[in-house]
């Protein structure tokens, strides 16, 4: 009768008297892309838990129908038997085993019960391979040898081996680079020709109107609107005033009352190779300098060396073979450990807030204070716990985290609020020279928007600011320079007047053409 | 702000309670025979090496591993003081000072191969349990040596100076009875300070009824043992170490920087390291310092049985592993305190006391041991599961 091929309706879901889902409806038509946006917390994947059976029937209220029947879910086995399969934000592949055995898992090709038929297993993962663009791929490597776009893709074709008609995607670019992320959706665009329903759970706006037929906003556990493509306004802002509530008419604050002032950050010549091989030059000939009151970014590719630049700075965490010199305020500094750096008044707040920034299990005073504990609040090795709650009282309040205390969790608290922890944990170590990498991977919006205000807060209290992103229009609305970074080396300088995506761009194109002649 | 409330960390409490309801089952099932002025006497000189290597053990479980060799460095730590008292006829602090040292150099041994050359704690503390045994056996030739001097017997089996009086028709010793009244008027005072500073600095209190409760649970149980020792022969010389090893190293854990380091590397290594945390220089004094403790622990337990012997300290590294998880120390490290540990040591000794004294073989022990160990840990992770 309709030709919806998923209704989600009155779905109310409950977490010990908090209600994540309140009153959600999803309709998705058959053959679509529909996109799943809301701030972090809205309340998406909690919703898509429940259609995956996760969370088992009976733990939710409302109906959900597939095909128009109505499903009753017990597990993931259940809707996977159906065709329904999710992807999560974090990879399920396990790292040592055979792209083939990965596309496999689970789902094993047997030839009597129980028994791997291994020839079968590797035809097939060269056929699942092929739809989605990966037919050059051994499948006897190892997983871990490709790249996390690639990963990605395996797991698309793990979906792919298990008929899938309803793939569901978590959040699938967030790890990847744009090149990458275009790749997958171009792909997700083949098999909408397939058939092949997909629902996209994303933060990148520009992702969704390329891809999507309809996006439908959820907001703090409610249903907004679903917006269609080609009758509704599907406008970026558009969607955006529907996940906040309000028009975010600027999405980057504008900067204001800064005076820049000398350069207090200068890195001359600085040469690093590659950690497991010397003789693989990482980092070629690199030369910054950031003033006082300034906002720096280094754009490029992933995988450019931006990270690995930052990191080798900071007290040498990358890399061996480093040469070059660093300035702070004028002065050249010798910085071999992260003591040192801190001592010497850099921080460096790191990408990957969950493996490299934070101890989750530790609460957000413990988080907070940690860098800064030998230096601000402790004598002679001995803590002072009452100057540290008050430290985290204070930056809790000042860059708004959003928890019950200060000896909350981390590891309970959403992505916006762990990177804020992180932030503060930087800016308690009272530096003059912050490099904040991916500051905002992975947040919402209104988060995103709130960190800005925060680099901002920086720039104007005199600081040197250096922001590595991603995320092309972050680097643009945020740096009043910016440094475009290539295979390791600086590609060219651009200034805030003159710089756009293109800009950028052609810097990298540019350089890459210089490169190829060399090497010929 | 007067409704800012925090509950108490039931959890640390839990354990207390745990602790004493094992005691009153056995005191049930045992007529009382647990609760005699001798049998808390044994129960604390009995345990005191256990409680002693706990305290190191918890440290290598905050960085998520544990230490194997304990026990064989017990004996041979033992075995250096003995063969230093009985060949080389050395002076007792002499023997105490190289039991100490070898101590010392196998915690070192093994802090590099950890810290700087990166072998899995795992392989390198099976390693120094190996070398340890059989390193002992070939120092001591195989056999027992003893009987050691009387004045260094005193370390595991003195008593400090008493005054006894004779009160309700048996001695009391007066000695004990005056420390137990300092050491109240001490926690009480500290409760009150605690109080005030968080007053002063508008910090989140807990209800009075939770922190009274916690003052007298605290006080019953300080009193009972003194008590009771004060009854026997007054206080032994082992608590002694063993309270300064207890303040020492929670005050350590707690407040100083060095002590949430590990706890940070235990967290996460990686981001300990990127916060300016030195994780192999912590790595390498974890387990020099368990090396340290191991060479106490051996001249305890030595002195306590008046001789060395190849076979002391057998097993000791189990016991002082399950005491850490029994005090609710997270396997995976990061979490854990040096009171949680020593309660799971007195939760081992006390299960064993009572076994015995009701007359189970060592073989049932150990099956009820490792039963309260899986129970307790099992415990602990479907409660946070449920928290989460």
């Amino acid at each position: 009768m309709s030709d919806y091929i998923l209704e989600m309706k009155h779905i109310i879901k409950e977490f010990s008297g908090v209600r994540a889902l309140d009153d959600v409806n999803l309709q998705v038509k058959k053959g679509e892309i529909h996109a799943l946006c809301g701030e972090n917390g809205a309340g998406k994947s909690t919703l898509m838990n429940v259609l995956s059976g996760v969370y088992p029937f009976g733990t939710y209220e409302g109906e959900v129908e597939y095909k128009g029947q109505p499903c009753r879910f017990h597990n993931l086995r259940d809707s996977e038997a159906k065709g329904i399969v999710i992807i999560h934000q974090e990879l399920a592949l396990s790292p040592l085993l055979s792209i083939a055995e990965n596309v496999f898992l689970g789902n094993e090709q047997l030839s009597m019960k129980g028994v791997i038929d291994w020839t079968k297993t590797r035809q097939r993962a060269q056929e699942m391979l092929a739809k989605v663009g990966l037919e050059n791929e051994n499948v006897n490597a190892p997983v871990n040898t490709l790249g996390v776009g690639k990963q990605q893709l395996i797991e698309i074709a793990k979906a792919m081996a298990k008929k899938v008609e309803l793939l569901i995607l978590d959040e699938p670019t967030a790890a990847l680079n744009d090149e990458e992320s275009k790749k997958l959706l171009d792909i997700m665009l083949e098999l909408k020709r397939q058939g092949i329903t997909c629902i996209i759970i994303s933060h990148k706006l520009n992702e969704i109107s390329y891809v999507a037929d309809a996006v439908t906003v959820i907001r703090d556990g409610k249903t907004i609107e679903t917006l269609v493509k080609g009758v509704d306004d599907f406008s970026e802002d558009r969607v955006i005033k529907a996940m906040v509530g309000r028009e975010l008419t600027n999405r980057y604050p504008v900067r204001e009352g800064v005076t820049i002032g000398d350069t207090i950050f200068e890195v001359k010549d600085w040469n690093v190779f590659h950690p497991d091989d010397p003789d693989r030059q990482v980092l070629k000939d690199i030369n910054i300098e950031v003033k006082a009151g300034e906002v720096v970014g280094l754009a490029g590719l992933m995988g450019a060396g931006r990270t690995e630049f930052a990191m080798s700075v900071f007290g040498h965490s990358y890399g061996q073979k480093i040469s070059g010199t660093i300035k702070i305020n004028g002065k050249e500094v010798n910085i071999r450990t992260v003591k040192d750096a801190i001592d010497n008044k850099l921080a460096y707040v790191t990408e990957d807030r969950k493996t490299n920034g934070l101890i989750l299990i530790g609460d957000i005073k413990e988080n907070m204070t940690l860098a800064a504990r030998p230096k601000f609040f402790s004598k002679h090795g001995v803590i002072d716990g009452n100057q540290e709650i008050l430290a985290a009282e204070e930056y809790r309040k000042r860059i708004n985290v959003k928890a019950n205390s200060i000896n909350q969790v981390v590891g309970s608290l959403s992505g916006g609020n762990q990177q804020k922890v992180v932030l503060a944990k930087w800016m308690l170590t009272q530096p003059d020279v912050l490099i904040l990498d991916e500051p905002t991977r992975g947040i919402d919006v209104g988060a995103k928007y709130e960190i800005y205000c925060v680099i901002n807060e920086l720039a104007k209290a005199g600081k040197a600011v250096v922001v590595i992103s991603s995320e092309m229009p972050e680097i643009i609305g945020t740096c009043d320079r910016i440094y475009v970074i290539n295979e390791g080396e600086i590609a060219g300088e651009l200034t805030s007047e003159e710089v756009s995506q293109e800009k950028i761009m052609q810097c990298v194109m540019a350089h890459n053409r210089k490169e190829d002649g060399n090497e010929k | 702000m007067k409704n800012k409330r925090v509950n108490l960390d039931m959890k640390q409490y839990g354990m207390f309670i745990a602790l004493i309801v094992i005691y009153l089952i056995f005191a049930l099932i045992t007529h009382g025979k647990n609760l005699t002025p001798m049998n808390i006497n044994n129960l604390v000189m009995q345990n005191g090496y256990v409680v002693i290597l706990a305290i190191g053990m918890l440290l290598c479980v905050l960085t998520g591993n544990v230490d194997l060799g304990v026990g064989s460095i017990v004996a041979l730590c033992g075995a250096t003081a003995g063969i230093m008292l009985m060949d080389h006829k050395a002076n007792m602090w002499v023997a105490i000072f190289a039991s100490l040292a070898i101590g010392l150099l196998v915690g070192m041994f093994a802090g590099v191969f950890i810290a700087y050359l990166g072998i899995p704690p795992f392989v390198v503390t099976l390693a120094t349990m190996l070398m340890g045994r059989g390193l002992t056996y070939t120092l001591l030739q195989a056999q027992t040596k003893g009987p050691l001097p009387v004045s260094y017997n005193f370390i595991g089996a003195g008593f400090l100076p008493n005054y006894k009086i004779f009160a309700g028709g048996q001695p009391l010793d007066l000695v004990s009875i005056a420390i137990a009244i300092i050491a109240s008027a001490a926690l009480i005072f500290s409760e009150v300070r605690n109080t005030k500073i968080k007053k002063k600095y508008n910090f989140a209190l807990a209800p009075v009824w939770q922190t009274v409760l916690k003052l007298g649970i605290e006080l019953f149980i300080l009193w009972f043992f003194f008590y009771k020792l004060a009854r026997y022969n007054g206080l032994p010389f082992v608590l002694l170490i063993m309270v300064i090893l207890i303040a020492i190293y929670a005050f350590i854990t707690t407040k100083t920087v060095a002590g949430r380091q590990i706890y940070a590397l235990g967290g996460n290594r990686k981001a300990a390291n990127l916060s300016g945390i030195n994780t192999n220089k912590v790595f390498f004094w974890v387990y020099t310092n368990m090396g340290i403790l191991s060479a106490v622990a051996g001249i305890v337990l030595s002195a306590r049985n008046g001789s060395s012997t190849p076979k002391a300290g057998d097993g000791f590294e189990m016991d002082a592993i399950a005491s850490c998880y029994i005090g609710g120390a997270a396997v995976a490290g990061g979490s854990g305190t040096i009171l949680g540990a020593v309660v799971g040591a007195f939760v081992m000794g006390v299960l064993n006391n009572g076994m015995s004294l009701f007359g189970w073989s060592t073989d049932i022990q150990k099956i009820v041991k490792g039963a309260v160990l899986l129970g307790a840990v099992t415990v602990d992770v479907l409660s946070k599961r449920k928290n989460n």
